[in-house]
Formats: structure tokens, sequence, C-alpha cells
């Protein structure tokens, strides 16, 4: 049986570390940078990176609309950093004008964190995640400022939501594609099987 | 797994030393400053365009036309050359409006070897320094001790031996230098080759052959098997120097590059907002020719450049740096 086929939103970011990561746990990672290529995925992950830039790339590629409608449609989504801001309804400290996919109804605080002085690295409980804490890596992270009802919060950092899940999507603050643990990747994996649109 | 030799060197050099950490780490169990979090901002910028920007508007316009972070600094590369001078860190005046202005990363130049601009630069909360030979150098013998500082550290090399060595002393991330100022890529190129086929041939070594290689690096030998295990650098390896054109752009993402940063040839040419989209977009699609076409079209003049070759050598920036 191979594993399902998981697009990595390739326009700027740490697509690599996030490949690494799927083939880990035995998914078939793949890059998305058309529209096309997205209809041809099972789930896909949104990297870190810089979500001003990917946000303009994704208007400017003609990939907006087609993810709005990808993930109204049921598609999986996992968004660290960058990826947690795009999958929010709003953002907070980021540019007005900033696209976001949305999704999952939550406000995000951009650089919540600070900047990157501040940046941290420590070990966190996330529910759903079984064994030793997941060493997690807050680069100029959000938090969740706000959730919804139907959004589940996994874990949290000082109060703040830093990994929430609603339905399919999943989104974390921090980046589990930079430890060489692939747990948070293992249960998005399997919320891609148990979506039934693994094929 | 290897054992993260980086992590530990770290470890090692930074007894006794309390990291200046900020703000929010006020958890015993945060770990800032730490080489993951450090290498991990990079990652973070790869496939982006980085601005070299004097103005908090030009800072608006790179953020406008999606760059990935902002290079704050008082005189870009050409006028350095133009004017000539002693070219220091940026006044903090500068930097702080600059960081006002923008909700990207802010990145700063320090002179080579001297850590104080540095410890002025991460007083300021810029978000990576670059510790660079476009500026003149402070110290003919030693770079800044990088492991000693939190804020994390960009550096240039125009080779393996010169990235590894920088690597040693805790630079976070590489970028080859090319040369800075002349709207000329030939440089960057080269300097990209040489570093790419270096790591080429270290990752066909037999493992006992990697010690002499790190002699002939001049590099710590932990370092040069970390390389030729993973067939890359430990760190982002970015573009530098030269690069003017969208084209230029998405050559060197060709040759390998994880990400450009663009200097005096944005806001030396005729139209810097839109050249600046140009170069972003052409830097996210670098392998697809009908997207460069189209990038490519109306953009306006661009900076006039220097023929490196014609360079008298006290003038090439890269020969700065060991």
């Amino acid at each position: 049986m191979s594993g399902p086929r998981i697009g990595i939103l390739a326009l700027q970011g740490d697509v690599r570390e996030h490949a690494r990561a799927l083939s880990a746990v035995g998914a078939r990672p793949v890059e998305v940078r058309r529209a096309a290529e997205l209809a041809a995925v099972d789930g896909l992950v949104l990297p870190g990176g810089e979500s001003t830039t990917i946000g303009r790339l994704l208007r400017v590629f003609e990939l907006l609309e087609p993810l709005r409608a990808a993930v109204v449609a049921g598609l999986p989504v996992f968004g660290s950093c960058a990826g947690m801001i795009l999958l929010a309804r709003d953002v907070v400290d980021g540019r007005p004008d900033q696209p976001l996919i949305g999704g999952l109804d939550m406000v995000v605080r951009r650089n919540a964190f600070g900047r990157q002085v501040d940046s941290f690295e420590v070990d966190l409980d996330v529910d759903g995640v079984e064994g030793p804490p997941v060493h997690a890596v807050f680069i100029r992270a959000p938090w969740v400022e706000k959730a919804g009802d139907t959004v589940e919060v996994l874990a949290r950092v000082a109060e703040a939501p830093v990994a929430v899940r609603q339905g399919p999507l999943l989104a974390t603050a921090f980046h589990p594609e930079l430890t060489g643990d692939s747990r948070m990747h293992r249960l998005f994996v399997d919320i891609v099987r148990s979506s039934g649109s693994g094929r | 797994m290897a054992p993260d030799w980086s992590e530990k060197r770290r470890h090692i050099m930074s007894q006794g030393q309390t990291a200046a950490t900020t703000g929010l780490a006020t958890d015993s169990a945060r770990h800032a400053g730490t080489a993951r979090v450090k290498r991990g901002m990079a990652e973070m910028l790869k496939g982006g365009v980085i601005m070299d920007v004097v103005t908090a508007e030009q800072a608006r316009i790179a953020e406008d036309a999606g760059a990935v972070a902002v290079m704050a600094l008082e005189r870009v590369p050409a006028d350095i050359r133009a004017q000539g001078g002693v070219a220091r860190m940026s006044d903090p005046d500068m930097i702080s409006e600059i960081i006002e202005a923008v909700s990207i990363p802010v990145m700063a130049k320090a002179r080579i070897g001297h850590f104080v601009e540095a410890q002025v630069l991460q007083a300021l909360g810029v978000d990576y320094v670059d510790e660079s030979e476009v500026l003149t150098p402070a110290d003919p013998h030693h770079h800044i001790d990088k492991w000693s500082f939190t804020v994390p550290f960009v550096c240039g090399a125009t080779n393996l031996g010169e990235a590894l060595r920088r690597l040693a002393e805790g630079a976070a991330m590489i970028r080859s230098k090319g040369e800075a100022g002349t709207g000329e890529v030939s440089n960057a190129v080269v300097h990209m080759r040489t570093i790419r086929a270096e790591i080429g041939r270290l990752a066909a070594l037999p493992a006992e052959e990697l010690y002499a290689a790190a002699k002939e690096l001049r590099a710590p030998v932990e370092l040069v098997a970390e390389v030729a295990r993973l067939g890359r650098l430990p760190v982002v390896l970015f573009t530098a120097g030269g690069i003017a054109t969208p084209a230029d752009a998405a050559l060197m993402m060709q040759l390998g590059a994880d990400g450009v940063f663009v200097g005096s040839g944005i806001f030396k040419s005729g139209d810097p907002a839109r050249r600046a989209r140009a170069i972003v977009e052409a830097t996210t699609m670098f392998n697809d020719p009908d997207v460069l076409v189209k990038v490519s079209r109306g953009l306006g003049e661009a900076m006039v450049g220097i023929n490196v070759a014609e360079l008298p050598s006290a003038a090439r920036y890269a020969d700065r740096g060991w």
C-alpha cells in the first residue's frame, strides 16, 4: 500500500523539511506551485515562511481561490507558523491587505512571541500525540488569539493556543518539521487517511 | 542520528556567558538563541528575496513586492563604491524606523570583526546580522565570535572552506559573496559553483580522507564530515553580489541557491517596485521560462553596473574576510 500523496505549497519557505518529515511517516510529498498540481493531492502542507510573501504569491500565481475552494471542499491541510496564519480567518499585527486562505475559525496574532531574539525551543505536551513531549521550535511565531467553539486546542504556551485542529485542518505555531520528530506529521497523515480522500 | 556538533560547540563556546535574551523568554524551560532557532530562522527565508533598503519608504516597497526580509543599511554597495570612505553600521534611528515600518524580518550589517556593532544591532532588535565584506573590515585577523550572540548571523563566502570557517565561528546562514555593488553576476556564479562543486567532491570521499580534506579546506573536521554526510551545508545557502535582473535571480536558483539577496540591483534601477516584484516572482518560479519571460518584460532600466574584470583588486569586496 502506498502512502497518501501530500502536496507542499512550494512558493516560499521550508518545503524541504516538510518533505523529509512526510516521507518519514510513509506519505508521498509533492511540491505544489500550480492549481493543477493542487487538484492531484490527498492533503496539503502550508510550510513555514513569510506569510506576507506567500500570500502575495498565492494571488500572483492564481492559487488563492483554488486553495479556498479546496479547503471548503474538505481537503485536509496542515499549516506550520506562516501556514497557521494562512489558515486563520483573520490576523492581528499582520498587514491589512494580507491575503489569507482561511478555513480555521481562529484569529491569529502574527509575531506574537516577539522578534527573532525572542525565538525559542520548548518541550510541549500536545493532545493526540502519544509519548514524550513534542520538542517545539518557535521562530517569530504567531499564537491563536481567538478560537471558535469547534476549534480543538491541542497545545498551549503560557495560556496561548499554539496547536489547533478543526476537522481536517491542523495548525501549529511551531515548526515540527525542524526537529526530526515526525509525530505531528503522522497525526496529519492519519487525518488525511481517515478523511477518505486517500486513494 | 549523528550528534549535532554545532549545538555542542555552542554550549562549549558560551560557557560562562549569559545570552542576552530579551522580552518574553521568561519561562526557564524556554531556550532562546540556540543553533536550531538561529538556523531555523534562515530555513523560513528559503525561496525568497532579501532586499537592501536605506529608508523606511524603500522597506515598505520591498515588503509590498513580497520580500521575505529587508537588509537595512546606510548606503547600498553601488554608492559605497561610488562615494568611497569608510562604510560602517547604519544609524540606529534609521534601523529603528525600518523595523517600525515593516512586519517582515529586518537584517542589518556589521563590519567584519566589529562585535560591538553587532551588540548594538542585537540590542536594537534586528532579526539577523550580516557580518559583511561590503562594509570596511574592522579586524584584519578575526571575525566576530558569533556563538556569543542570541541574534543569528549570516556571513559571505567565496568557497567551501571559507563557509565552514564562518560556521565554526557560529554563523547560522551563508551567502555566496559575489561582487556587491557591480550589478554583474559572474562572481556570484563562480562562488556558488565553487561551493557546490567542493561539497560534491567531499560527499564522494571515503571517510578516512576527510581529515586531509579538512586540512586543505582549513576547516574543522567535524563540520567537513557533516557536509560530506549531508551533501550540502548544514545551514541555508543564499546567493548575493551582483544580482540585477529576474533572470540573474533564476540563474542563481537553478545553480542551487536557497534564496537571493539583492543589493543595489533594485533601488538603483529605473522602476524599483516593479523590478522588486519581478525578482520575487522569478525566484519562486525559477524553473519556469514562461514566467521568466513575463516578469522580465517592461522593467525599465537595470542598474548601470560595473564589469568586475575592470575592478582593481583593492576595490574587490569579495577578497575581504578569509
